[in-house]
């Protein structure tokens, strides 16, 4: 079994008036985990549904390994999807299930039955084939819907949200399987969630739409740590936002510093001045958009000592602790009109100082490396 | 003892009413056409109270046989055409956004007498009637064709006047469907054809089997439309029986051949019924069974290959 690049071009759809997509493209190459992460109505689905042949783009090209496939029905495409609701037919038991697709084709009983008993056992269903879908819990629903859409040897399997209707507990686990049968056969997923966690987790890249537009491609890291745009920086993960201006642009005197690495002061009206690093090209009297993540701040009640130069520092007031367990989310004002979101593991025995409450008065702190200038706005 | 009494069941109580409507005007007449057709021929009409196998001996007259033979014909081929028109009508009802309108305009039919709709046809189908009217006018025929008083024209308005009995049970079923089946029958290879045959007709089989004995039930008893649109050689049980109870007066006779017809529906819907249940049993057992698998999931899903805790971690 073997994958395909899949191309899209300049892709776009409208219901009526609804711009479900707008002049999107992606190149997904062979035997890629790629996902498709979005809020609900962003073209996700729709896109996922033009690969599929469910859906006609009014404009654009599909293309698996450079052949066009949109002159094809869904039934003549080497892609197989795994619906958000599983859609197994009730009427048939799980073995039968799995093996429509192959009776479709007219292939002999015995290499039917073989067949169908190895895909069950990928999705460790083997002992479950006479039963019938309704007799399944969500779980294996999922994987029979997965063994379905695999036998038939598809290059490209789509997943519409496979795993929305699981429990939290149950989605961890499936996530880790469906990330196991990836690596086993090496086709070309193409994962369509909202759940920024899921995507962030088994994709080898993803790319985050909003409005029918593609916003950001990239590999989850690059996603997390380099968001393009406001929406990225707080559709994935959580963050502090702030628009500022830039004051001044210093080169590094760090010898570890990028080659066009540079210290920028940005005047930012909730908090002050503070100190950021940016490889982009910026100038004095720009305006920014500039983003900390929670757990890059560290949080303590004593005034940390300073021994570089790159630190922001701020007092604060915990306006707010959130307690979860392995960590707590501090909101902590810093002005009248400055809320920091602040996380703080829980990690061990080495932690010192006495625990941060509510109204204490806490100093916040973090690196200019850490922090990050997402879109120039005007320059 | 009080909250014993308040607690009595007063069900039988509340279906007293209709338990004494059906008894009167149901179990009653059937057990009387049923005493009749055991009984001799009244000299003018009515029974003999004398018992006798007449009445069923008059069955193998070969007459009796060939309009049996036709009635049930004509009934499957009614009821057949019926379904095939239903069907689509069912699924674009199904499918579409102004379902209230369209099953108005299926209940319409149903404003205007029964008698009057078949008179309606008569005056379509006649000699001189509308149709042929427009074929000569447009000098499509030269001579008028003679539409009326055959087979074919009984079994057309036959499947008009029971078409909304089939589409309503089928529209119903279509509707709770789920039409995401059929992107999936497609996705896995099946022609639009295929995806029909193998996966919506077998799920609606419920809505097929209620659309199948709501028409030919009443089909199989039909009396005015072969009377008034069909020839001498369309003429059905029905009609058999008009004859007996009132030209022949011979009224076990009459009793005998409604006897036929009980037994034919009877047998019809018992063996659907029979199939249902088969089908409902299968279901309960596997679901029986079926309680076990959801607790080896929850096992299963606690075993977590090793090196995944970190994922799980916060959940166990």
């Amino acid at each position: 079994m073997k994958g395909s690049d899949v191309n899209i071009e300049g892709v776009s759809k409208s219901f009526g008036d609804f711009k479900a997509l707008k002049d999107v493209s992606l190149q997904i190459k062979k035997g890629e985990f790629f996902s498709l992460l979005g809020p609900s109505g962003c073209g996700k689905t729709t896109l996922l549904r033009i690969i599929a042949g469910f859906e006609t783009p009014d404009t654009g090209l599909v293309t698996f390994d450079g052949v066009d496939v949109l002159p094809l029905p869904p039934n003549m495409r080497h892609a197989n999807t795994v619906f958000q609701n599983y859609a197994l037919f009730p009427h048939l038991s799980i073995f039968e299930n799995v093996a429509f697709p192959l009776r479709i084709k007219k292939v002999p009983n015995k290499e039917i039955k073989t067949k169908v008993m190895d895909y069950l056992k990928l999705v460790e269903l083997e002992n479950h084939a006479h039963k019938k879908p309704s007799q399944l819990s969500g779980g294996q629903k999922q994987r029979v819907a997965i063994a379905r859409a695999l036998i038939n040897e598809p290059s490209v399997l789509l997943l519409d949200e496979p795993l929305s209707a699981l429990d939290a507990k149950l989605r961890q686990h499936m996530l880790i399987e469906l990330d196991k049968i990836h690596d086993k056969i090496g086709i070309t997923f193409i994962y369509v969630t909202h759940d920024q966690q899921e995507a962030l987790s088994v994709s080898d890249r993803l790319a985050v739409m909003c409005q029918g537009d593609v916003l950001q491609v990239g590999t989850p890291h690059e996603i997390y740590e380099s968001p393009a745009t406001d929406f990225v920086a707080r559709f994935i993960g959580e963050t502090n936002l702030f628009d500022g201006t830039v004051v001044s642009v210093e080169p590094m005197e760090h010898p570890k510093a990028a080659e066009n690495e540079t210290m920028v002061t940005l005047d930012i009206p909730e908090l002050g001045r503070i100190k950021v690093t940016t490889v982009d090209n910026v100038a004095p009297g720009m305006k920014v958009s500039f983003t900390i993540r929670p757990e890059k701040i560290a949080i303590s009640t004593e005034k940390p000592t300073l021994n570089r130069n790159d630190i922001n520092l701020f007092e604060g007031i915990v306006d707010e602790p959130i307690y979860s367990g392995f960590q707590t989310k501090f909101y902590v004002r810093i002005s009248e009109n400055a809320v920091l979101k602040v996380m703080k593991q829980h990690s061990n025995y080495s932690d010192e100082g006495p625990d941060i409450v509510w109204k204490d008065s806490v100093y916040i702190s973090w690196s200019a490396d850490d922090g990050y200038i997402v879109e120039v706005k005007q320059s | 003892m009080k909250p014993a009494l308040s607690k009595r069941n007063y069900g039988p109580l509340y279906a007293g009413p209709i338990a004494l409507w059906f008894t009167l005007f149901f179990a009653a007449p059937i057990i009387i056409i049923v005493a009749y057709s055991f009984m001799k021929k009244g000299l003018y009409g009515g029974v003999e109270y004398v018992f006798s196998l007449d009445a069923y001996k008059a069955l193998a007259n070969p007459n009796f046989v060939t309009i049996t033979i036709r009635t049930l014909l004509t009934s499957i081929v009614a009821t057949l055409l019926t379904i095939l028109i239903a069907l689509p009508c069912g699924y674009f009802m199904a499918k579409s956004k102004n379902q209230t309108v369209l099953l108005l305009l299926v209940i319409i039919p149903f404003w205007t007498n029964f008698l009057i709709r078949v008179y309606a046809w008569i005056a379509i189908l006649g000699n001189n009637g509308f149709l042929n009217d427009m074929l000569l006018k447009l000098g499509l025929v030269k001579d008028y064709i003679q539409f009326l008083y055959n087979q074919e024209a009984v079994i057309l308005v036959l499947v008009y006047m029971y078409l909304p009995y089939a589409i309503l049970p089928l529209f119903s079923t279509i509707d709770k469907f789920d039409f995401s089946l059929l992107e999936a029958a497609r996705d896995l290879g099946a022609t639009k054809f295929q995806s029909m045959t193998k996966v919506l007709l077998p799920n609606i089989r419920s809505g097929l089997f209620t659309a199948v004995l709501f028409t030919f039930i009443p089909i199989f008893g039909a009396y005015a439309v072969p009377l008034l649109i069909g020839g001498k050689d369309s003429y059905m049980l029905g009609n058999v029986i008009a004859d007996q109870l009132t030209k022949t007066r011979n009224w076990p006779l009459a009793s005998s051949i409604s006897m036929v017809i009980t037994v034919v529906t009877t047998a019809g819907v018992m063996i659907m019924l029979a199939l249902q249940k088969r089908e409902a049993q299968q279901q309960k057992e596997n679901e029986l069974s079926g309680n076990v698998t959801t607790m080896e999931e929850i096992d299963s899903a606690s075993e977590i290959p090793a090196g995944t805790g970190a994922a799980t971690g916060g959940a166990q």
